[in-house]
């Protein structure tokens, strides 16, 4: 569904995505991982458009996304950190999102805002909004639209265990939907039993990209936590 | 494109930052109409104020805006929206906002003490600046990243534009002191908003003769017609110019 063939950007001098390749396909929930700073968020934001890839090209259902914005209707993408208008309530900019993206004609997807209880904070202005609550918002406008393939850029942070919880239970359906998700954390722990894929970066490249399973096999360790310490510490295949 | 603008200006009028402003050109404009019994005088102080409040409040007031929308724009991109859309929604959401506080605060005053040709050249003044140093500050904006660089690039260019500009008009005037000056004058004048409006206005005014020789050969130009349709047109290139440069920038810029 989005493949992305030898993908180069450079900030200044500094390399950050070093001829990333992959593909992802339908129903996939990938696991993006790797230490800060190793080119996670930027490849993300290369499949979103908002950072242009130096050489390289991504592709989403053939088509190369440079240049176009129409293959966006089919993402839903929750940052990792977002702000919103400070003047505005939640209710305004569930409408103001709402507005924006009338044009596609996907069925809305309030499942996820309800289960967070967001329209109970409807009033409140996004300016006061705690950095959790802001969270549930971003990941209930990610879902909001239903699309075919969810960006999540470390959802989990600054989530409560509850809301974890519910968080994991909606990208749990969503899956069983067959859509693509892209997951990044850090917590290694926490989405190990959703993943189906491990992408894993280090310093601009991708080290690998297995299924679970093969990694497992491969590393001889059902924790993903050890398996990643595995890869880290020596060969992949010993 | 339109339901960006609108939400993006509901939430700027919102802003106690533009109330403020509004509320103090207002009081401002009408102390200045009541103290002096001359309305082409209370023009005249109403001139200078607006010449360098208008310039510093939308040049400060639009980057330091963009750069906390940083996060509600890159939201915004990564939406289906074309991103050439998004920018200029907030351009257009930015200026009109700050239009509405401009013609709220110095407007209405200007319309009932002076409702004449003056008046409404110092409005239109206004309302051009306005929009001019929203572009420029877009462009600084969007050419630099980091936000303390950005807010002192505003402030530097504002500096530049109302003062450092006839600082350097004038020293160029006495170092060809024995030349005439009064063509380059014209050339610079264009070079400068700020200047372009002054000139406007005063030339409205009967003061120009304050002007000496200068004043003649301004007035030969931008005294007809096809020279205020010049000075206009020139200030409206001042919005379109940076606003395009910024354009061109933002479409390519890693978020």
């Amino acid at each position: 569904m989005i493949i992305a063939t030898n993908v180069n950007k450079k900030f200044g001098k500094l390399a950050v995505l070093k001829n990333v390749s992959a593909t992802c396909n339908r129903g996939q929930i990938i696991s993006l991982i790797g230490p800060n700073g190793s080119g996670k968020t930027t490849l993300i934001k290369c499949l979103l458009g908002m950072v242009m890839p130096d050489s390289g090209f991504i592709t989403f259902n053939q088509q190369n996304i440079a240049h176009d914005w129409q293959y966006r209707t089919q993402i839903g993408y929750m940052p990792q950190s977002a702000r919103f208008p400070e003047q505005m309530t939640i209710a305004q900019v569930f409408r103001m999102m709402k507005d924006i993206r009338r044009g596609s004609q996907q069925e809305l997807d309030e499942e996820l805002a309800e289960a967070f209880g967001l329209p109970e904070l409807g009033h409140k202005r996004t300016g006061t909004l705690s950095g959790g609550t802001r969270q549930k918002v971003s990941a209930s406008l990610a879902f909001l639209f239903s699309p075919q393939v969810l960006i999540l850029d470390e959802p989990t942070a600054g989530l409560d265990p509850v809301a974890v919880e519910l968080l994991k239970e909606k990208i749990r359906k969503e899956k069983a939907k067959g859509k693509l998700m892209l997951i990044t954390s850090h917590v290694l722990s926490e989405m190990e039993d959703l993943v189906t894929e491990v992408m894993y970066m280090q310093e601009g490249e991708l080290l690998f990209h297995k299924s679970w399973q093969q990694l497992q096999a491969d590393t001889g360790e059902l924790k993903l936590t050890k398996a990643i310490a595995r890869v880290m510490q020596g060969p992949l295949h010993p | 494109m339109n339901k960006i603008i609108k939400y993006v200006w509901l939430d700027i009028l919102r802003n106690r930052i533009v109330l403020g402003y509004a509320l103090m050109l207002a009081i401002v404009s009408l102390s200045v109409f009541n103290l002096e019994d001359n309305t082409s005088k209370g023009i005249l102080t109403l001139l200078n104020l607006v010449l360098i409040i208008v310039p510093l409040v939308s040049i400060v007031f639009a980057t330091i805006y963009l750069y906390n929308a940083a996060e509600f724009i890159e939201l915004m991109v990564a939406q289906p929206l074309p991103r050439g859309k998004l920018w200029i929604s907030l351009y257009t959401g930015l200026s009109l906002a700050l239009l509405v506080a401009f013609g709220a605060g110095c407007g209405i005053p200007l319309l009932l003490y002076s409702a004449d040709a003056s008046g409404f050249t110092l409005l239109f003044a206004g309302l051009a600046l306005t929009l001019i140093f929203v572009a420029i500050a877009l462009l600084a904006a969007v050419r630099t990243r980091d936000k303390a660089r950005g807010i002192g690039l505003a402030v530097l260019l504002w500096f530049y534009f109302t003062l450092i500009y006839d600082g350097l008009i004038l020293f160029l005037l006495f170092q060809f002191m024995d030349y005439p000056m009064e063509k380059p004058m014209i050339a610079f004048s264009l070079l400068n908003p700020v200047d372009l409006a002054r000139i406007m206005l005063l030339l409205k005014l009967d003061v120009s003769v304050l002007m000496g020789a200068t004043s003649a050969v301004f007035r030969d130009f931008f005294g007809g017609g096809s020279g205020v349709a010049l000075a206009a047109g020139v200030l409206l290139l001042w919005a379109v110019v940076p606003l395009l440069f910024s354009l061109r920038n933002f479409k390519r810029k890693d978020l």
